[in-house]
């Protein structure tokens, strides 16, 4: 019962807009129309274009290996170095906490702090699923704007955070191995 | 259909055409990829969809102009940057709502503020980045993430 439950919850809300709905056009009680009508719009909205965009995003994963990417991080510096690291935050998906243990992949082969940083913050602003769904939303010219803007002022975080750390002990830890701290 | 739909629909077709051309196989897997992807993110996205209808509904565009519009002042930034940094909202399904804000007539420089520190900002993932990085870098990186999410949202309101 209790798997029955767990399988089923994510449905829940979409059951009750359904349910909900269908007792709302019967009843004819307009709140739950216009609830659903807004829904419709923004369904269609929705599915017009975000489809289309993990078709790219998809071929793009195929296409752009991370892997080789990563492999020459740490090797290069300065502004290829850069770039690179930008490159490779612009190709990840997901929420910020899946950034940390790439973060520490790059500690571990021997990125700079600056780029570990610029790292963080291009992860968190500049990934290209995530600008592909801001620019079916808020336009292309909310997107540029905001992504340009956003870009020196990440780099100047990361510059700062090295000069903050410099002569201070830094490493990044990998909780997943609490044996060897940094190592 | 909307213009939204146009571009990414032509964008896919000729990459795929293009990836198509150069390796069948490759183009499958990246289909197949991207499948994963969207079924991933089809449920929540739904809920966002949903929870957006209702208030879209519920919570007039007088009250979102009045404390979010573009006289609201500081009010709205604090509001939005407070907002922003403390919810854990996946920044994929924040947009709905940040093209909801908008069309209920919040400002630009309100909603972008709100989606940049969403963003940049974690509150709620703090504990999990201080054991990457230690309290006093995690908080470090936290606070100037912050000061530039407020810049990064002024200046876009400033823009648009």
């Amino acid at each position: 019962m209790r798997k029955f439950a767990k399988r089923y919850q994510v449905y829940v809300w979409i059951a009750a807009l359904a349910i909900a709905t269908a007792l709302s056009f019967v009843f004819g009680f307009n709140p739950g129309q216009t609830v659903f009508l807004n829904f419709r719009v923004s369904f269609v909205e929705m599915i017009s274009f975000v489809p289309f965009l993990f078709i790219i995003v998809g071929l793009f994963d195929v296409w752009v290996p991370k892997e080789s990417i990563q492999k020459h991080i740490g090797e290069e510096s300065g502004l290829k170095g850069m770039a690179l690291v930008i490159l490779l935050a612009m190709l990840q998906a997901g929420p910020l906490y899946g950034a940390f243990p790439v973060a520490y992949i790059l500690y571990k082969k021997g990125a700079s702090i600056r780029n570990i940083f610029i790292y963080l913050g291009a992860f968190s602003s500049m990934k290209i699923p995530m600008l592909g769904i801001e620019i079916g939303y808020l336009g292309i010219e909310f997107t540029l704007a905001r992504t340009l803007i956003s870009l020196p002022l990440f780099i100047a975080i990361g510059f700062l955070m090295e000069r903050y750390l410099r002569g201070k002990e830094f490493k990044v830890v990998s909780p997943s191995s609490p044996g060897t701290p940094g190592k | 259909m909307s213009s939204n739909a146009i571009i990414f629909i032509s964008v896919a077709l000729v990459l795929s055409l293009l990836s198509f051309l150069m390796d069948r196989q490759k183009t499958v897997a990246g289909f197949k990829r991207g499948w994963q992807m969207f079924r991933g993110l089809l449920l929540p996205f739904l809920n966002i969809l949903i929870l957006v209808s209702i208030f879209l509904y519920l919570i007039p565009p007088s009250l979102i102009n009045q404390y979010l519009g573009a006289g609201s002042g500081i009010l709205g930034f604090l509001i939005a940057a407070l907002v922003g940094s403390v919810t854990l909202i996946p920044a994929f399904i924040s947009y709905p709502i940040a093209a909801g804000l908008l069309q209920q007539g919040a400002s630009y420089a309100v909603v972008a503020t709100f989606m940049t520190t969403l963003m940049m900002v974690g509150v709620v993932t703090l504990p999990l980045e201080i054991k990457y990085l230690g309290r006093r870098v995690a908080i470090t990186r936290n606070a100037l993430n912050f000061v530039a999410a407020v810049i990064i949202g002024l200046m876009v309101g400033i823009i648009l």
